[in-house]
């Protein structure tokens, strides 16, 4: 009997490491291994008995479930309607391999990408990947194909191959299981991108929310660093700031200072870290390249949709009952994956609202659910796709109230560097406030005689509303980066589709949808 | 065991800043691993380890003290109680994390200090947190309660 039992953070969480344990204790005979984690976290912890799934297990639930109780049993865990319609590609093994087995990588054709690329050269590399159509899944979409011509063109004896693990959108978590359930995936993907541009030199810049992922990762370098070599690869560590998620912050951030963005251009292809070519990629971009070299890029982009090709591992989160990782080709709409898949709210309650793309990321009602998950589709409706986490809200969320969070958290976080963003971020969450208390009374200040810029009398809801759509345009059109320049895609879109919550008119509604 | 005096002390912890800054200062950008080394071995990165890190490393203290300030992760003094670190997120706010973080410094009950972060990648089983490197899931506040009363 071989007892698989996920080692992921997540179902560490929900107690697999007692579960591990407890069957050790009861079946001393039966083969224990600890693997990645199929991604159904509503189930987690899954185990995986022979192939037959039970789930969610506790350490009372063994005795019986050994003597061949099959309450908690999903059966055959590959026939799960969840894992079924999945297309995976970048997470084929997720909850089959165990994690750090160089045995079990090679024997899911591992390496099989790197001694292709090995074999035909930086150019034919950097084709393939163009050709697969590959775009950048830490948010902005743009091409991994042609940021990889750029560096591999730019004349310099260092460059730097920079993997952006920062991951700190709120319902995202495929950078973490993909780091802890498949490491030697990225790993041979920045070595296949090394080749590519002539890189000797990778780091993955991890958040430091991420603490198995770290230990994962160190461990799989060590063990690998034969095989990508000579390319190396090291970790470094976030240190609690969002905006390092920022491609250019994240480059101040391993150079040692403070994670402030820089302005663009020049990009981070022709002057990067320490002023090198660099790359940088999400870990999503970098470990889809093994199975691009693997079987080429055509066969890649043969998945998709529009000018959005291959496929996304879109993360199901916050009120939903069936959320984890869920991988598809683009195309898929936005009302299947809630309902179909995520099979609607976890507390049965109608869906209010689901906000995509992280806290940059709109909010959509239900009448938009007919969107393709895809760069342009989401674009088009004021929205975006992000790194793909999708988080579910029921009938009680106070859309007044998430806006505010949304202005909160870029006030938070912001760099500093902007003043859209650094005094906007504030400015806005007060409006908000004020919103929410339908106006304000004049100000004593506003009454001095030594004050001539302002109108000595109260505000009412309208003017304040009027001037937090003032204050999103300039902090969307004003701001250095995406901080400042997209939190007023939730926030706005707050406004736009529940006007009620901000105490307005209904109507509003229909005239804007 | 006899009682260590102040220079004791003080000496012992300048050797470790120096062997935490000789164990980084040959790679590309040192500041922040050290800066991570520091805080984990004393809990802390404080004035002294500021300083000496400036020296250490031919930057001004200021230089330092602007990296130290920017990350939310450096502390000035070492947490007195165990720090639980609830996350306050959109996901996991659409799953109650905000009326449980609402009783969390009572369930707390002076037991442990509940700071905010923003998200540990567990949105879909939230509400989430984090204890050191331990994390927390499906969290409400019976399982809190319990968390706290474990540390
Ligand atoms: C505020 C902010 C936070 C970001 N956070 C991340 C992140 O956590 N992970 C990520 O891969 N990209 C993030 N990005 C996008 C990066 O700047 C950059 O576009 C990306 O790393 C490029 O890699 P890709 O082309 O493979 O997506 C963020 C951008 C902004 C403006
Ligand atoms: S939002 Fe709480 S763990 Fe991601």
């Amino acid at each position: 009997m071989r007892i698989a039992i996920p080692d992921d953070a997540a179902a560490i969480a929900c107690g697999a490491d007692a579960v591990a344990t407890a069957f050790a204790g009861h079946a001393p005979e039966a083969e224990i291994v600890r693997t990645s984690s199929y991604g159904m976290l509503w189930l987690e912890p899954l185990v995986d008995i022979d192939g037959i799934g039970y789930g969610p297990v506790t350490p009372a639930d063994i005795p019986a479930i050994l003597a061949g109780d099959r309450r908690l049993s999903i059966g055959p865990i590959a026939d799960h309607p969840f894992l079924a319609r999945q297309e995976r590609l970048t997470f084929a093994r997720a909850g089959l391999t165990m994690p750090l087995s160089l045995e079990d990588y090679v024997a899911t054709g591992g390496w099989a990408g790197l001694s292709r690329a090995r074999a035909i050269g930086p150019a034919a590399i950097v084709d393939d990947v163009t050709k697969s159509g590959l775009r950048g899944r830490g948010g902005a979409g743009f091409p991994a194909g042609i940021k990889w011509k750029t560096v591999a063109e730019a004349a310099s004896e260092r460059k730097f191959i920079v993997c952006n693990a920062d991951e700190g959108d709120s319902g995202t978590f495929a950078d973490r299981m993909l780091m802890e359930g498949d490491p030697y995936a990225l790993l041979e993907g920045m070595a296949i991108a090394g080749l590519a541009v002539g890189a000797m030199h990778g780091f993955i810049y991890v958040r430091s929310e991420y603490p198995q992922a770290i230990a994962k990762l160190t461990r799989a370098i060590e063990a690998a660093a034969d095989i990508i070599a000579p390319f190396r690869v090291e970790v470094r560590v976030g240190a609690g700031a969002y905006v390092c998620g920022e491609e250019t912050s994240l480059l101040n951030s391993i150079e040692g200072r403070r994670g402030e963005v820089r302005a663009k251009p020049p990009l981070p292809a022709v002057e990067g870290l320490f002023g090198k070519p660099t790359v940088v990629n999400n870990v999503l971009t970098l470990a889809a390249v093994p199975h691009i070299l693997a079987d080429g890029g055509a066969r890649y982009a043969m998945f998709g949709h529009g000018r959005s090709r291959g496929t996304m591992p879109i993360q199901l989160a916050g009120n939903i009952r069936h959320g984890g990782l869920f991988e598809a080709p683009f195309g898929i709409t936005l009302g299947e994956l809630v309902h179909e898949i995520g099979g609607g709210t976890a507390t049965g309650r109608p869906v209010k609202a689901v906000q995509v793309g992280g806290p940059l990321g709109a909010y959509h009602p239900p009448s938009m659910f007919h969107l393709p998950f895809d760069y342009e589709a989401f674009t088009e409706a004021d929205g975006l796709i992000g790194h793909g986490g999708i988080v579910v809200f029921d009938d009680t969320a106070d859309m007044l109230a998430q806006a505010r969070f949304s202005m909160h958290f870029a006030s938070v976080e912001s760099c500093g560097k902007c003043t859209p963003c650094r005094i906007g971020a504030i400015r806005g969450r007060e409006t908000l406030d004020r919103i929410r208390a339908g106006g304000r009374p004049v100000d004593p200040v506003e009454r001095l005689p030594q004050i001539h810029n302002a109108r000595p009398t109260a505000r009412n809801l309208a003017e304040e509303v009027a001037l937090l759509t003032d204050l999103c345009e300039t902090m969307k059109f004003g701001s250095l980066c995406a901080l400042g320049g997209f939190t007023p895609y939730p926030v706005l879109s707050a406004l736009t589709h529940w006007p009620e919550d901000f105490g307005l008119d209904p109507e509003r509604r229909v005239a804007a949808e | 065991m006899r009682p260590i005096s102040g220079a004791e002390a003080l000496r012992s912890s300048v050797d470790t800043f120096d062997a935490i800054i000789a164990a980084h200062r040959d790679r590309d950008g040192p500041l922040l691993p050290i800066l991570h080394d520091i805080q984990a071995t004393f809990g802390a990165v404080d004035e002294a380890a500021k300083r000496h890190v400036a020296e250490a490393l031919n930057l001004t203290r200021a230089e330092v003290h602007g990296v130290v300030s920017f990350y939310h992760d450096f502390r000035d003094t070492p947490a007195e109680r165990p720090v639980v670190k609830l996350c306050r997120a959109e996901a996991c706010q659409a799953r109650g994390a905000e009326a449980l973080a609402a009783k969390a410094e009572a369930l707390a009950a002076g037991r442990a200090v509940v700071e905010p972060v923003y998200c540990l990648g567990l949105c879909a089983i939230g509400p989430a947190a984090m204890v050191g490197t331990t994390p927390y899931a499906r969290l409400d506040e019976t399982a809190f309660a319990r968390l706290v009363e474990e540390l």
